[in-house]
């Protein structure tokens, strides 16, 4: 096990810069989710720590040892590929087998090490099959296998689970949780699903445009974004925002819509906000926090066009329109409104983020 | 459209099948079978003589006599089929893994060029080699311009050229297939093996090697099959001194005047070929088994 730095690392293809000068600590045992949308930079980033691309600047680190130019072979990490990468001609215990034989590792302990794994994955019936024999979710129980036996410092995810289908794909989260827990070997997972992430993330790193947006628990990530983009990316369905003023009304706040709402800012809130007064600003706040009327402290109520319901049974999705803009709320299935209706809705301020429109820097 | 009717779709596939490929094999295998018409062509009876001609010539007083030189000529030709193959093979991987390893656009210059042989005709090409390699030819003019001999180097009309002939008419059929199958492997694949400590010569033996074997194979076949029966490059480059199965034949309908052992020397190369065909494919069933 080890941990792995990355130090203004880099990337550029031709003149394309595709990873800018991104720092990121990874300590020893950690389960970091490196997550975005495609072409953010996370798979090359990746790909970097992996040692299949070069960084075009900066320094990786594993282990305490500089590994910029030490090639992948020599690294003792293990990577799990998006397509698997298993060798078609090889039984699955071959494959399993494939980075020890090159190690020379004695037949008796590949033997004894492709069993334990086996037995945990789930994959002892299979040992004789070849590829095209497995489903999906098999292929993927292997290509982890095939990391898991080698006992590496650092285990590298490639969007492993992005091939099976959403049920099997539930199941193996759970599974890779369930097996980190008990080998806590040090993890870079990359992925474009945020729930992936979410559930399965020491530490979230959120990235966009070759940049980290934001890193941090999964939690603090979703209750404090610190951009926009990590606001709008991380939960489903996303965060609504508005266009709005801020305005002193008293010795309190007040979010004005477009509309003309005004929506009384929490007071615990009023010091922090207190130099944008009179800003054109955007407002923020997850479907969760619009529900039906309910009575809690820092609550306003509004009333909103109901265009779209959609019982999600342990909750219904409503989408309405607030102050002429589009909308998503959560709300108890018991209470039912229809579309074409207008509903009361209550606004949870508490939870309420706003946003600065030019840097997309949350206030 | 009913079930009748489809059968005219397909028919003048097989009519064209029928009668370029059924009608004269079974031509070849029938007049294998005649007796030789002085003036060319066949009569009856029907006997085995031609194959006895394999093996043994008749005597002056009709007595069967022991005489290897057919046999000689029908290994000789296998052994030179075989020669062109592995050399092709070996020639053909790593240009095959190279054009593979390429960008796309540089991929299509270096297959065009590999197919540009084609272009030109097969007899041409050959009489170049013989301007290469001839006495004064261009290999012994450079050799000795630059002081390394003195003497020209026989170059020509030995196996040796004739297995130059055969490898460079062949070898395009050797590196297109191979090349057709290693474009298909997923490049993770040689990342995953890399990441599995495995050194680039491991990667090539382990991975690219045993993906590749079925284009080998299949190229292999292609080249194999060919060699076998040409009869340009060893009579050009040969010089028509050592006779190959492909020259005999084309003596027996020519010069010999002698079409049942043409035709007997014909069937005797399709079934040395349909072997060979028939275990690769055996053999590539059991491998994907």
């Amino acid at each position: 096990m080890a941990d792995v730095e990355l130090k203004k690392v880099s990337k550029s293809f031709q003149n394309l810069k595709v990873v800018h000068d991104i720092d990121l600590d990874i300590a020893e045992g950690e389960f970091v989710v490196l997550v975005g949308p495609s072409g953010c930079g996370k798979s090359t980033t990746l790909r970097m720590v992996a040692g299949l691309d070069r960084p075009s600047g900066g320094e990786i680190h594993i282990g305490g040892k500089l590994v910029n130019n030490v090639q992948a072979r020599d690294r003792d990490i293990a990577m799990v590929f998006q397509s698997y990468a298993l060798y078609p001609q090889m039984t699955v215990a071959q494959n399993m087998a494939f980075g020890l034989r090159i190690r020379k590792v004695p037949d008796g302990e590949v033997t004894q090490r492709i069993a334990r794994v086996a037995d945990i994955l789930d994959l002892s019936e299979l040992l004789q099959r070849k590829p095209h024999q497995l489903s999906g979710g098999q292929r993927q129980r292997v290509a982890m296998g095939r990391a898991m036996v080698r006992q590496p410092k650092v285990f590298l995810f490639d969007e492993p689970l992005s091939n099976l289908d959403a049920k099997l794909r539930v199941k193996m989260r759970a599974e890779i949780k369930k097996l980190h827990q008990m080998v806590a070997t040090t993890t870079v997972y990359v992925t474009h699903d945020q729930v992936e992430a979410m559930t399965l993330a020491d530490r979230v790193v959120v990235m966009n445009k070759g940049r980290i947006e934001q890193i941090g628990p999964p939690n603090d990530l979703y209750h404090e974004p610190a951009s926009r983009f990590v606001a709008g990316f991380i939960g489903s369905p996303g965060m609504n925002f508005f266009k709005c003023r801020l305005e002193a009304r008293g010795d309190r706040l007040a979010v004005v819509l477009g509309d003309g709402t005004a929506l009384a800012v929490p007071a615990a809130r009023t010091a922090r906000y207190a130099g944008h007064v009179g800003r054109e600003l955007e407002f923020g706040l997850r479907p969760e926090h619009i529900t039906e009327q309910r009575e809690r402290p820092d609550v306003v109520d509004i009333k909103a066009p109901v265009e779209v319901v959609e019982p999600m049974g342990m909750e219904t999705l409503l989408h309405v329109l607030i102050a002429g803009a589009e909308a998503t709320a959560r709300i108890d299935p018991a209470s039912t409104p229809k579309p074409g209706e207008v509903a009361t809705l209550s606004l949870g301020m508490a939870h309420m983020h706003l946003l600065d429109p030019d840097s997309g820097r949350v206030i | 459209m009913g079930p009748n009717r489809t059968y005219l779709l397909i028919a003048p596939a097989m009519l064209v099948i029928g009668i370029f490929m059924v009608l004269p094999l079974f031509l070849a295998v029938a007049y294998s079978f005649m007796t030789a018409n002085p003036y060319g062509g066949v009569t009856a009876p029907e006997t085995f003589d031609a194959y006895l001609q394999f093996l043994y010539q008749r005597d002056f007083d009709d007595s069967l006599v022991f005489s290897p030189s057919y046999a000689l000529i029908i290994l000789r030709s296998i052994y030179l089929a075989i020669a062109t193959t592995l050399i092709c093979l070996v020639l053909g991987l790593p240009v095959a893994w190279y054009i593979v390893c390429q960008t796309p656009e540089r991929r299509r210059v270096l297959l065009f060029a590999v197919t540009l042989p084609f272009w030109i005709n097969t007899l041409i090409r050959t009489y170049c080699w013989i301007l290469i390699l001839r006495d004064e030819g261009l290999a012994n003019g450079a050799l000795r311009h630059a002081g390394i001999i003195s003497n020209p180097l026989p170059l020509l009309y030995n196996d040796g050229s004739i297995l130059l002939g055969l490898v460079y008419t062949f070898l395009p059929f050797m590196v297109l297939p191979i090349y057709s199958t290693l474009e298909r492997i997923d490049p993770r694949l040689i990342e995953a093996a890399h990441d599995l400590y495995a050194s680039r010569a491991a990667v090539f033996r382990r991975i690219v090697w045993p993906l590749a074997r079925p284009g080998a194979l299949a190229g292999a076949t292609l080249v194999f099959a060919p060699a076998l029966g040409s009869f340009l490059a060893p009579d050009l480059l040969g010089g028509g001194k050592k006779l190959l199965i492909g020259s005999l034949i084309q003596m027996q309908f020519t010069s010999s005047r002698n079409w049942p052992f043409g035709a007997a020397l014909s069937t005797v190369v399709t079934v040395v070929v349909l072997t060979v065909f028939v275990i690769r494919s055996r053999k590539a069933q059991e491998e994907r088994r």
